[in-house]
């Protein structure tokens, strides 16, 4: 990545997002490595990672529940599918549940917004959602993790 | 993936390759693809910017500024490398336009990239793409590396001389580095934090260097205006405002989508026409016309040309497309203070107007919604986002001002029925309280 920039430091952003998605969060030592390959102090990345609200040094549920209650979302029963979340993984916003399974989040709005309600695992987008799809969507993540 | 729509009306030129498979490099070639940019090799860069100027293009990303004028601010010398970056951050709420384009015709946004390089002289372009949408980055890399393998970028492209090279960059979720100077301070690998102009990015913007910022719909329309010709893309729209738009249609309306529309076309006959009314035997509230930041129009005031001049006339703005439809089940107070919940919580504190004052409009209603409001606070909230105008570093503090002075002027008698200790009248059975995000 790093040729593509004048700066090394440039590669940042989209380098700490990988590292991410490969350990399941920003750990001490992803931190650290990242700050020596990109001149960087330690201070100065994790100075990053508080900013952007997709990165975290906190480990989070295999699956990442992300509603969105925004202004599109919200008179299409966002709010509802959100609490319908909460009540079935019995978990509130930013909670994982007991076998690190799922985390549940109520995001703003991920661009999906003619196509809501909507919510996103990990990276997958799923729309148009009712109470009813949405339990077949984490209960096709609970299988898919078991397998 | 996001499902299309269509609707008779529709004049398709950025969305005419959708559903068409032009992911594929071979295909989009099949379909005019890369023409554009062979042709702009061809012209004087003052040539380009003529025709993007003469075209009508205005800015797709919010403000409407004039394409061809912003590109004739890049001074023609330059001692630091010039840039093209394009913004492909989509955060606005009510925003979905882009995710289409990158999903469906990536290479229309490279070519638009590279035109625009070609026309203020630059030797490479960014393409910043949103941390949320990973399917599309992969889409944008994949397109990237055919269009290299082909030798369309990079060295020598298509036997010029020139040396031109596309980049992908990906966020990692704010909104605020939607703001052209903040997503220049993201891409350099900094919290997304915005700069103090002037200079203005056309001068000093990227690593020191000219830049340019459009929106990923304006470059994907720059190859479209290049081979049909500015005439034909300005009497697509109206006086001033050339071509189409893609209108991303949501919330309380029969037939939610995205759809391509001529500029200047009528947000009533949009909603009910196009959009299919309001379902469920409901009426119309309101109507957000272009993205969260913009001020609602009520029922009787959406006879209006969806354009930049007409929307501003009516007392709003076309902004970034986004038309948001509310209907007379919901709580204007509570849509007022989702859209508050979220400038609160993008806002990026620098400062006190924006920092304090979402934050304040926020509590106070939160605590109103909940029927905790006193007469006052109702006059307040018109007061303190009136004294957020104009006040800030950047547009965000605007954007979370401009929509609340709107609802507390319109829709009073709504902030009224909250008072005496009633909780909202208007919230449906069973709803529950926001989360705090
Ligand atoms: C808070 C804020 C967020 C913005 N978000 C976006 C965005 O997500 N996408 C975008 O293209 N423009 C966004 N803009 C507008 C950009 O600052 C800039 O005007 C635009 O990218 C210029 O492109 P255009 O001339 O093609 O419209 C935002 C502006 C502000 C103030
Ligand atoms: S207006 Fe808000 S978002 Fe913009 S610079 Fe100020 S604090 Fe940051
Ligand atoms: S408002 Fe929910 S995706 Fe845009």
């Amino acid at each position: 990545m790093v040729p593509h920039y004048p700066t090394k430091r440039s590669a940042l952003v989209p380098t700490l997002l990988y590292a991410q998605d490969e350990v399941g969060y920003l750990s001490d030592e992803v931190i650290a490595e990242l700050a020596s390959r990109l001149d960087l102090t330690e201070l100065e990345v994790r100075n990053v990672i508080s900013y952007y609200s997709m990165l975290t040094t906190k480990p989070r549920g295999k699956f990442n529940v992300q509603v969105c209650t925004n202004i599109s979302c919200m008179v299409r029963g966002g709010e509802e599918i959100l609490h319908h979340c909460a009540t079935k993984l019995g978990v509130g916003h930013k909670q994982t549940t007991a076998d690190g399974m799922f985390t549940l989040e109520e995001v703003e709005c991920i661009g999906a917004c003619s196509w809501a309600p909507a919510a996103q695992v990990n990276y997958d987008f799923h729309e148009n959602l009712t109470a009813e799809k949405m339990d077949r969507i984490l209960d096709d993540y609970k299988k898919k993790a078991t397998q | 993936m996001a499902s299309l729509v269509s609707h008779p009306d529709e004049v398709k030129v950025v969305s005419k390759r959708f559903g068409q498979g032009a992911t594929d490099i071979d295909r989009y070639l099949e379909l005019d693809g890369y023409k554009a940019v062979q042709k702009a090799l061809a012209m004087e860069p003052d040539a380009i910017i003529n025709e993007v100027k003469n075209s009508g293009l205005r800015g797709r990303g919010g403000a409407g500024f004039s394409t061809g004028m912003k590109w004739s601010f890049v001074p023609k010398q330059s001692a630091k490398p010039k840039y093209v970056l394009c913004n492909g951050d989509e955060s606005e709420p009510g925003t979905c336009k882009d995710r289409l384009i990158f999903e469906h015709d990536p290479h229309a946004v490279i070519e638009g990239v590279m035109i625009g390089a070609l026309a203020v002289g630059a030797k490479s372009g960014y393409i910043y793409i949103r941390g949320e949408y990973r399917y599309l980055s992969i889409i944008m890399q994949k397109a990237i590396r055919d269009a290299y393998a082909k030798g369309f970028v990079g060295k020598n492209i298509f036997g010029s001389g020139r040396d031109l090279d596309i980049y992908w960059h990906g966020g990692a979720g704010a909104y605020e580095v939607g703001e052209e100077s903040a997503l220049m301070e993201s891409l350099e690998g900094k919290r997304g934090i915005p700069r103090i102009r002037p200079p203005f990015p056309a001068v000093v913007g990227l690593w020191g260097g000219p830049t340019v910022i459009n929106n990923a719909e304006t470059l994907a329309n720059v190859p479209h205006i290049i081979l049909g010709g500015s005439d034909w893309f300005a009497k697509l729209g109206t006086p001033k405002n050339g071509g189409t738009r893609l209108f991303c249609l949501s919330g309380n309306i029969a037939k939610p989508g995205v759809y391509e529309l001529p500029m200047g076309y009528n947000l009533k006959k949009m909603i009910y026409e196009v959009g299919g009314g309001i379902p469920h035997g409901r009426k119309l509230k309101a109507v957000v016309p272009g993205g969260s930041s913009c001020p609602c129009l009520t029922a009787d005031e959406i006879d209006v040309a969806m354009d930049f001049d007409s929307v501003a006339k009516a007392g709003s703005m076309l902004g970034s497309g986004g038309v948001v439809i509310v209907d007379d089940q919901q709580c204007i107070v509570k849509f007022a203070l989702r859209t508050m919940k979220f400038y609160k919580h993008e806002s990026c504190g620098w400062c006190i107007p924006c920092r304090e004052g979402t934050d304040w409009l926020e509590k106070t209603l939160t605590r109103f919604h909940r029927g905790g409001g006193m007469k006052k606070d109702i006059d307040n909230m018109q007061y303190l986002s009136e004294n957020m105008l104009g006040r800030t570093f950047c547009p965000l503090g605007d954007a979370a001002a401009m929509p609340t002075i709107a609802f507390v002027k319109k829709f009073r008698k709504e902030f009224e029925d909250h008072l005496d200790g009633k909780a909202c009248p208007y919230e449906k059975a069973g709803a529950m309280e926001l989360v705090h995000a």
